[in-house]
């Protein structure tokens, strides 16, 4: 029956493309799962070696890239959504749609429990929790909770791989059982100056009571532990120290495991990409791949869709970042910052369903990081003179800020002020819009054939 | 001239960005030559209510607020009744905002709130209130247009006391009874996040007078500011709602 009913779903699919409706990343996934629920439980028994999941609130996609890459350097080519499509469709359609013996799927904190019951994976990554669309997801808590008690059922059945240094994560590891690996940051130079303002980690999961940071090195991600109860972070098995910062060329770091030091050269930037790079590599070895091949893979790593992207316009070098959050945002500031002023700029605020309808979180984000180096802005998107207006109160230069709605006409606006750079920071569906667009301009092939 | 603000809760109550509020009245103090003082006021702490003409406390997440909840009526109770009673402002907001009732109901137990005002907090069957919200409210004469987001799972049945506004758009204080936030004298309790003054500026001046007027005695007429992106901001907001 599954045969007849993938059959429907992948021609849907074909003539999604063909027609030109969009990636086809989504609709045959959303038609399997229409006509067998439990299409992933059917397809997920053909991948004889097993799958991998990864979650996160930020990295998810950027971390799959990074497992996809360091397998490929092994001759493993997964079964993956690397279009980012990470619910239980888009999970369904990769399936469909490609063959091999194993899995890797990025999967969306909020269907990871679905998926997983389903697909019975054999290794979970889980990266990190911060706030994000509250009003899809709720309080981090509450998915931190749903995420323990997933841990319970497949204890014992799924290892998982889990980030010390954030504590809503690490605390997973009391009910997942022994085949538990953590991975973190173990180099203190480079910590946050003081916590984020408002971060999302401040009491202790097992007592209640506050927890104490030593340092943080991402949001609340860092060392930390309960002087209540004696809980602390976990040591990792993966760790990164002597870690050397280059903006936005990326970084490097010698990564610490039992099998002795690495020294990772990642060509994609930030402390948030090494966290994303310790969870793939901590992962590939428990997938049986040494830390060594790992890194070395790693090295030749390129920016996946709209993380880190840079396309060529004419004589201006575009860089796209993804933001959807205040604890993303917060890291794609704090890598801009460290590029030479003055920094022009697009951004692009929608208030779609798939973005969040609450545009709240720009208020959390701390733009104000950025005043003093900016040029020219231009606001865009469903929101965009609420994107403006935060970066007024972030004092940011009024005069040099224009609001254009048209997200096409802002963009020919931005390139038409910006030096030999410009730095597009959208939402979620506002860099599809973008992508389509750079598409349609011939700026860039399709991403779903990328 | 000078207001004087007090931040109660910022490490706690703060799940809506509710610091992007502060900044707001902060600046368009700053911009007008007004003195503008923040004093941060968290578990364990009093505050002398003479010293503070605006009270500002946000939403959190669910265990953040009952520990919140039991710490309010332990060391700022008084404190707070006797702000509402000397004419300071007061806007709570979301969670915040559940705390000044009788008690809020979490997880099936009844929690004590401060009992500042006639109202109480509830679960009922059916999913949380999420949304764009747009009210219409009327402070001093004029009708006006608050545009926000709402999310929360209680919901809030006022006894005596008066709502803020009524729904044009969203949900309110049940969803039922047509109902938005609650208005007591100088204090305003109410669930559009979003943060909710940026996009009503309006709001902002009218607490930054009510704010003066406590600590130097007489409501000043505020210098007028460049607020088009502002009203841009405030009318996407209300294009939002309207959208559903």
């Amino acid at each position: 029956m599954i045969r007849a009913k993938a059959w429907v779903a992948r021609s849907v699919g074909r003539l999604s493309r063909a027609t030109g409706r969009g990636g086809g990343t989504t609709l045959p996934g959303r038609v399997l799962l229409k006509l067998d629920r439990n299409a992933i439980s059917s397809l997920g028994s053909q991948l004889t070696e097993g799958s991998t999941l990864i979650s996160a609130t930020n990295g998810k996609t950027t971390t799959a890239s990074m497992l996809a890459t360091i397998l490929a350097g092994t001759g493993r080519d997964p079964v993956h959504n690397r279009a980012g499509s990470n619910m239980t469709w888009g999970v369904a359609t990769a399936l469909l749609e490609q063959k091999g013996t194993e899995g890797l799927f990025e999967v969306d904190e909020a269907w990871l429990p679905e998926v997983a019951d389903r697909l019975h994976p054999g290794t979970i990554l889980l990266g990190n929790l911060f706030r994000d669309q509250l009003d899809r997801y709720g309080e981090t808590e509450t998915l931190a909770d749903a995420w323990a008690a997933l841990a319970s059922r497949l204890a014992g059945k799924t290892g998982f791989v889990l980030n010390a240094d954030d504590p809503l994560v690490a605390d997973i590891g009391n009910s997942s059982g022994p085949d538990t690996v953590y991975f973190g940051i173990d180099d203190p130079t480079q910590a946050l100056a003081e916590l984020q303002h408002a971060h999302d980690a401040k009491l202790c999961r097992v007592c209640g009571n506050n927890l104490t940071y030593d340092r943080a090195f991402v949001g609340h991600l860092g060392h930390y532990h309960c002087e209540s109860c004696g809980m602390k972070r976990p040591q990792p098995q993966i760790s990164a120290t002597a870690i050397t910062l280059r903006g936005m060329s990326g970084l490097e770091a010698t990564i610490e495991s039992p099998e002795g030091p690495a020294r990772l050269t990642l060509p994609l930037p930030g402390l948030y990409n090494l966290y994303n790079a310790l969870g793939a590599i901590a992962t590939a070895r428990q997938l049986g791949i040494p830390v060594a091949d790992a890194v070395g893979s790693l090295a030749g790593m390129k920016a996946v869709f709209g993380r880190v992207e840079r396309i060529e316009i004419g004589d201006v070098s575009l860089s796209i970042l993804l933001v959807k959050n205040p604890a993303g945002a917060n890291e794609v500031i704090r890598t801009l910052a460290l590029e030479p002023a003055p920094i022009d700029l697009w951004l692009a605020l929608n208030d779609r369903i798939a973005d969040g309808r609450d545009v709240s979180w720009i208020w959390d984000a701390d733009f104000e990081m950025l005043a003093d180096r900016v040029g020219t802005v231009t606001c865009t998107g469903t929101r965009a003179s609420e994107m403006a207006l935060r970066l007024k109160y972030a004092g940011w230069p009024i005069e040099k800020t224009e609001v254009v709605v048209d997200a096409e006409e802002a963009l020919d606006r931005a390139l038409a002020k910006a030096g030999s750079q410009l730095f597009a920071l959208p939402t979620y569906t506002a860099l599809l819009d973008l992508r389509n667009l750079l598409s349609d301009r011939g700026d860039t092939g399709k991403y779903w054939q990328g | 001239m000078q207001l004087r603000l007090l931040s109660l809760y910022p490490d706690q109550m703060n799940i809506y960005a509710d610091r992007g509020n502060i900044l707001f009245l902060q600046h368009r103090c700053e911009w007008r030559g007004i003195e503008f003082e923040v004093t941060r006021c968290g578990p364990g702490d009093r505050f002398d209510p003479t010293e503070h003409d605006l009270l500002y406390m946000g939403g959190g997440q669910d265990r953040d607020q009952k520990a919140v909840a039991r710490d309010l009526v332990k060391t700022k109770q008084a404190s707070m009744r006797a702000s509402l009673e000397s004419g300071a402002a007061i806007l709570a907001v979301c969670g915040g905002y559940q705390l000044l009732g009788e008690s809020y109901e979490l997880e099936g137990e009844k929690i004590a709130g401060l009992g500042l005002v006639d109202l109480k907090t509830v679960r009922e069957p059916g999913p949380r209130l999420i949304g764009p919200v747009a009210i219409c409210v009327d402070l001093d004469g004029e009708e006006r247009i608050l545009a926000g987001f709402e999310n929360h799972g209680g919901r809030t049945r006022l006894g005596g006391a008066s709502p803020l506004g009524r729904v044009i758009h969203g949900h309110g204080n049940n969803g039922q009874d047509g109902f938005e936030g609650v208005r007591q004298h100088n204090l305003i309790g109410t669930y559009l996040h979003g943060p909710l003054l940026p996009k009503n500026a309006w709001l902002a001046d009218h607490l930054i007078a009510t704010g003066l007027e406590h600590h130097h005695g007489s409501r000043p007429v505020l210098e007028p500011l460049d607020d088009d992106l502002e009203n841009a901001a405030h009318k996407a907001a209300l294009t939002a709602a309207r959208n559903g």
